[in-house]
């Protein structure tokens, strides 16, 4: 593979990366061939697609097709939640900001997994009990189904559709350069595939192809971690000393927090976007349904947390080796660029440390394998948030909403597969309508979103007694609303992509802010509502606390 | 559910410990993890040299990576513990007033 081939991998490879918030610049040029990476990714979907068929034999009901009949194990559920959360804009985005700020990276990694811990403490449990395919299920228990689900499945849908967004784009940007085909044509073929995963395999299908994905990337991870130890007799100290050797600055300490943090107000918003939007996310929280009991739901937060603890030191090791590794190596230099600017930048910017560093430490096979592995990534990602939108439109909408209740099993089931084909032909679509696009808001606005609409109901539904449905729905509606507003006059939206001078809201992250307004106004709401509704509600939060407490009456697995 | 049962699980002794302990323990893991989160964090806002601090004088590697890395493993062991726990005692609990309920 020339130089020439890597510089638009590298490009394009960046865009996946939307939580560091680099954009790529230029024009994407389609490409010649990568022989392993096309080789190991054609394995790959044969082998997803050989999964999908046995799965497709085995889901037969709604149970089955929502929920995997219940019967996945703590430890795989374990895993597949790791592959959810274990993006491909995790990987890059993470081990690039390790390259480029040293310290910084593990900043940003704790975030992310702390949120953890206490959904264990306070969510897993009570969601299990008392859910049976969606959120929704749990935040209208008890109040009224028609106006919770309505806005449970607008948050679930909102939060979904910008997901995708941001997954196609790099998706299709990432294919395109791979097998050389169009953009358009590479973003029908990832929604197509991921139109079969979901239709034909299911909850099933999906939770096996995050697996196999998430095994995947922490084997390709672990091995660069290794690689890059053994050229330091694995001690730490002298792969820090050589890293601080050729990046520390007078304005640089890679040893110490920099710049990501500054003042605590956004310090603190960050911290809750990422709790409380962890708790939030429709396709995370649809995970807990595929186990057969709370027991089994406590194991798989257990290993999850494991799994993405552990891969987040290894991308800490992985940029730290891209230090050594990349940042001198003149074969990653990107010259055109250092001629106008100086400095080492390397193709295709920051967020390329990790596969630059894959061709260093394992030449074009490895490269070939961490590509295809990006791409797999971003297949079982998309996947796993169309069957969570797909749920939200057939079980909440559809069964909940529009047959109060009594539409049958299959007929829902049927729903949720044409909901699958709507909504990959809306992230179809909506992939080859932001190609051009700035999406770096996007995964934000997403968290913002569930953070600010999703977990303040799920939450106070599960341990507060006086919520009512009025509460619940202004309250959850103006916690989404301030949100949404929130990011599009903040320096993101209003200056980075609007071009206004300065922002009229002066945080990245809004959710400090909305979640305090839906939190407060839920809160205010349901006490001052003096209606009889409100008063029965309150009335059936004993027998839900029970369950919740307990499990008696949750639903079970189902036999297989 | 119906309103009897409601009211007999809610007088079973069992069920009284289970909601009692468990709900102590969990608010207290969860406590522990914010503030360790938060003194992290703040500390970062406030004092982010304190963090760049050298272990020693004859290494540039500094206190913030094995702080940063034991809250990471810190985060995992607390979710280890919860589990255990759960897993045994809280279970039992839960079972026994399923018991309790079944013989009447």
């Amino acid at each position: 593979m020339s130089i020439f081939n890597r510089v638009f991998l590298f490009l394009i490879l960046g865009s996946i990366a939307v939580f560091a918030s680099g954009t790529i610049d230029g024009e994407i040029v389609k490409q010649a061939l990568n022989i392993p990476a096309i080789v190991m990714f054609i394995i790959f979907v044969g082998a997803t697609l050989g999964i999908t068929y046995w799965a497709a034999k085995r889901t037969k009901s709604a149970k089955d097709f929502y929920t995997a009949g219940g019967g996945i194990t703590g430890f795989q559920n374990g895993m597949a939640i790791a592959g959810d959360y274990m993006s491909a804009a995790s990987f890059l985005g993470i081990s690039g900001l390790v390259y480029l700020k040293g310290y910084d990276g593990l900043i940003y990694s704790i975030g992310f997994l702390v949120g953890w811990p206490i959904i264990l403490f306070m969510i897993a449990e009570p969601l299990r009990n008392l859910g049976k395919y969606t959120f929704a299920d749990v935040a209208s228990y008890r109040l009224r189904q028609t106006p919770i689900r309505s806005l449970a499945a607008a948050g679930s849908i909102a939060t979904v559709i910008l997901y995708l967004i941001a997954q196609m784009v790099g998706a299709g940007k990432l294919i395109q350069l791979l097998f050389g085909l169009d953009y358009e044509i590479a973003v029908v073929l990832v929604g197509v595939l991921m139109i079969l995963y979901v239709t034909f395999g299911g909850m099933l299908a999906t939770t096996w192809v995050q697996i196999i994905k998430a095994f995947l990337l922490l084997s390709g991870a672990t091995f660069m971690a290794i690689a890059v130890m053994a050229h330091y007799n694995f001690n730490f100290g002298s792969l820090f000393a050589a890293a601080a050797d050729m990046r520390n600055t007078e304005s640089l300490d890679i040893m110490s927090p920099g710049g990501l943090v500054s003042d605590p107000i956004s310090a603190i918003s960050l911290a809750i976007a990422l709790m409380f939007g962890t708790a939030g996310l429709p396709h995370i929280l649809m995970r807990f349904f595929t186990v057969s009991d709370a027991k089994e739901a406590r194991k798989s937060v257990f290993f999850a947390t494991g799994f993405i603890g552990y891969f987040y030191i290894l991308t800490f090791i992985i940029g730290f080796g891209a230090i050594v590794m990349v940042f001198q190596n003149p074969e990653y230099l990107d010259l055109a660029k250092q001629a106008i600017s100086g400095g080492h930048p390397i193709l295709g910017g920051k967020n390329m440390a990790a596969i630059h560093l894959s061709h260093a430490v394992g030449g074009d096979f490895f490269l070939g394998f961490i590509s295809a592995v990006a791409f797999a990534t971003i297949l079982a990602v998309v996947s796993g948030l169309t069957l969570a939108g797909a749920s939200a439109i057939s079980h909440d909408l559809y069964a909940s909403v529009f047959k109060k209740g009594n539409a049958d099993s299959m007929a829902e089931m049927r729903v949720s597969k044409m909901a699958t084909v709507g909504l990959g032909i809306v992230a179809i679509f909506m992939g080859i309508a932001f190609e051009q696009q700035n999406i770096a808001f996007v995964v934000g606005l997403a968290f913002a979103i569930a953070a600010s609409a999703n977990f303040p109901i799920l939450f106070l539904s599960m341990y507060w007694s006086k919520l009512t449905t009025r509460g619940a729905v202004i309250g959850g509606s103006l916690g989404l609303t301030t949100a949404v507003v929130l990011v599009i006059i903040g320096p993101i939206v209003w200056v980075d992509i609007l071009g206004n001078a300065e922002a009229i809201f002066p945080y990245k992250y809004p959710a400090l802010f909305s979640v305090t307004v839906s939190f407060l106004s839920i809160w205010f709401i349901s006490i001052t509502d003096k209606s009889h509704d409100g008063e029965a509600e309150r009335a059936a939060f004993e027998a839900q606390y029970i369950r919740s407490q307990t499990g008696i009456g949750a639903e079970g697995a189902s036999e297989h | 559910m119906t309103q009897e049962l409601v009211k007999k699980i809610k007088a079973n002794p069992d069920y009284q410990k289970l909601v009692k302990t468990r709900t102590a323990f969990s608010i207290k893991l969860t406590i522990t993890m914010l503030v360790v989160y938060f003194s992290f964090i703040l500390t970062i806002a406030f004092n982010p040299s304190a963090l760049g601090t050298p272990l020693s004088s004859d290494t540039v590697t500094s206190i913030g990576i094995p702080i940063g890395i034991a809250i990471i493993v810190f985060a995992f062991v607390l979710t280890g513990i919860y589990t255990k726990r759960a897993n045994g005692e809280f279970d039992d609990l839960s079972n026994k007033i399923k018991q309790a309920i079944k013989e009447d």
